[in-house]
């Protein structure tokens, strides 16, 4: 801090917690990462885990972690939907902003309704 | 995962401080968290700005940017922010968490009221007095705590205080010295099964010296045993209230006996403590007395803990005129403090230490939770005061804590519970205060005690002045703090 110099144990405590947080906040801008070694900053703390996605062994199609199927990763509605709008690893959908608004109209409950995705013919 | 959508931004407005000045500097003391800020230019700038009312960030930057550059102004808004002494106008008021102390929290003080006897009637006493709680007189409990009682006790401090390598055992009555064969087995024992345990325990002990010999004080010295006076002043101070049964005071008794301990026993500071009362007012001279005349190495001084239509209890007039002498001692302290010297006065240094360190308490002390009382008969309490009281009982020391009734006792007496002071800048500090005080006065140990709030808060002011200008001129002298 340049404005406030704190006095106190307590300050020097909040000062350093202050800065811990600034650090986290920088460095979730790093959103995107590979996984690699070493770990960026905002991952210090623990593992890097990107959930369902094909960059960290999964048991797969076949069999969950269990070695049943009851647990298997998920069909394509969850490529469709969470590796689209929240994976770095996108999935490949029609382009809902210009050509195909409503592709995904018929479809309120992705897990009951993906059969009413249709394909896109330009 | 999307991104935090950003908002026009809303007012700024001042939060949680107490803003104080010492030595042209100005500080912030921020609540709840009790850290201390010193704030520079810019700083000062846009408190006293919105001292005035909520003001948006851009226009706070328009009307300072006379006087300092876009750049600084921002930051500073910024370190402001992040501190919590600004922020949006609409946030809501932190509150006060209600979280208890871990389980397994370690006792480290333990005070064994080892007689309930006493060789003096002392008007204002709280055990004896108009305002006892335990009939101490024709109760149940046995006069004296008994050696196995004692030894048992000794177990108890060092289960109990865990992991902690130190514990401190203070002896406690009545009058201490009543009991002294069980006091020095005591202490034989603590030390041989502290170090069975690699532990060490600290003793200590509270008399008012009318039975200290020239053995008892070589005992003391040599087992580095702290010993706490309780005296009132000069004579007609002391031959005031404090007297023998027939009503003798006690003052030409003690004084010889406190000038031997004072001569011989240096292997600990020793330290004087004082009742002040409405008829012993005169804080200044009382001090002058104990350090000067008879060489005490502290005094610190407490108003008595009674009920207001007692004619000893301190009137609002009293505890002004007790405030003014106190704030004179504090800056005979500051000088001392500020000269690298000594000052007795430890009513400063105890607040200095827990300001330094920037305590923000849940509950008012240690009772119940790391310090616990024994009576005579082993039941534990919540502190000395309250040893022997079957309502204030939380365990005893051969059956252990009643981990229900203290789980209780930590959610009831929390500051959580203490609305009251929710809007209180002193909270971290006072955190209610003493739970005796508040028992004796409302009849409720959970009760906050309301009745000195602006006393505290006057005195708090005080030392974070005296700890302000401690950190202008002479910062070095805080780390003496730091343990």
């Amino acid at each position: 801090m340049k404005h406030l110099k704190g006095i106190n144990q307590k300050a020097a405590r909040i000062e350093a917690y202050v800065q811990y947080e600034a650090a986290q906040a920088r460095a979730t801008e790093l959103d995107v990462v590979a996984l690699e070694t070493p770990k960026p900053p905002h991952e210090e703390d623990g593992p890097h885990f990107p959930l369902g996605c094909s960059l960290v062994f999964f048991p797969g199609w076949e069999a969950d972690q269990q070695g049943g199927t009851a647990g298997l990763c998920q069909p394509v509605e969850r490529d469709l939907f969470d590796c689209h709008l929240s994976c770095f690893w996108p999935a490949h959908v029609p382009d809902q902003l210009n050509h195909s608004p409503d592709w995904t109209g018929n479809c309120a409950s992705a897990q009951k309704d993906w059969r009413k995705l249709d394909l896109i013919f330009p | 995962m999307n991104p935090p959508v950003a908002t026009a931004s809303q007012p700024l407005a001042l939060r949680e401080f107490h803003a104080f000045e010492a030595h042209g500097a100005r500080f912030l003391y921020m609540v709840p968290s009790a850290g201390i800020f010193r704030m520079d230019g810019p700083s000062v700038a846009i408190l006293d700005a919105l001292q005035l009312g909520p003001q948006g960030a851009e226009s706070l930057i328009e009307e300072l940017s006379s006087d300092y550059p876009l750049e600084q102004i921002v930051e500073t808004i910024e370190e402001l922010t992040e501190i919590r002494a600004i922020g949006d106008v609409n946030a809501p008021k932190q509150q006060v968490p209600n979280d208890l102390p871990p389980e397994g929290f370690p006792l480290t003080t333990m005070v064994l009221n080892v007689t309930n006897k006493c060789n003096l009637a002392c008007t204002y006493c709280y055990e004896y007095g108009e305002d006892k709680i335990v009939d101490t007189k024709y109760g149940d409990a046995p006069k004296f705590m008994s050696e196995q009682t004692a030894e048992e006790s000794v177990e108890f401090l060092l289960a109990e205080s865990r992991g902690q390598e130190v514990a401190h055992l203070t002896f406690f009555g009545g009058e201490t010295l009543l009991n002294f064969p069980v006091l020095q087995q005591t202490v034989a024992y603590a030390r041989r099964r502290a170090a069975e345990e690699g532990k060490r325990i600290e003793f200590s002990l509270t008399t008012n010296a009318t039975l200290l010999r020239p053995e008892i004080i070589e005992w003391l010295a040599d087992n580095q045993i702290g010993v706490t006076i309780s005296i009132d002043g000069p004579k007609e101070v002391q031959d005031g209230l404090r007297v023998f049964h027939n009503g003798k005071g006690t003052y030409d008794v003690v004084q010889p006996k406190i000038k031997e301990l004072l001569r011989v026993h240096r292997t600990r500071p020793i330290g004087a403590r004082v009742t002040l009362t409405q008829k012993n007012m005169d804080v200044l001279e009382i001090f002058r007395h104990l350090t000067e005349d008879m060489g005490f190495w502290e005094v610190g001084l407490a108003p008595v803990t009674t009920q207001d239509q007692r004619d000893y209890a301190i009137t609002p007039e009293g505890k002004d005129s007790m405030l003014s002498q106190f704030e004179v001692l504090a800056q005979e302290w500051l000088q001392c403090a500020l000269r690298d010297e000594h000052h007795g006065f430890s009513n400063v240094k105890d607040t200095l230490e827990e300001i330094h360190k920037g305590v923000s308490k849940a509950y008012g002390c240690g009772a119940g939770l790391g310090l616990m009382g024994v009576a005579t008969d082993g039941d534990v309490a919540l502190c000395h005061r309250f040893a022997g009281s079957p309502e204030h009982k939380i365990g005893s020391v051969t059956e252990g804590i009643d981990r229900d009734v203290q789980n209780k006792f930590l959610e009831d007496h929390h500051i959580a519970s203490k609305t009251d002071c929710h809007t209180c800048w002193a909270r971290p500090i006072c955190s209610g205060g003493c739970y005796h005080e508040a028992h004796v006065q409302y009849g409720e140990s959970s009760h906050a005690n309301l009745h000195y709030c602006t006393w505290v808060r006057s005195w708090t002011h005080t030392c974070l002045e005296i700890y302000g200008a401690l950190a202008e001129k002479n910062p070095k002298f805080l780390e003496r703090f730091d343990a």
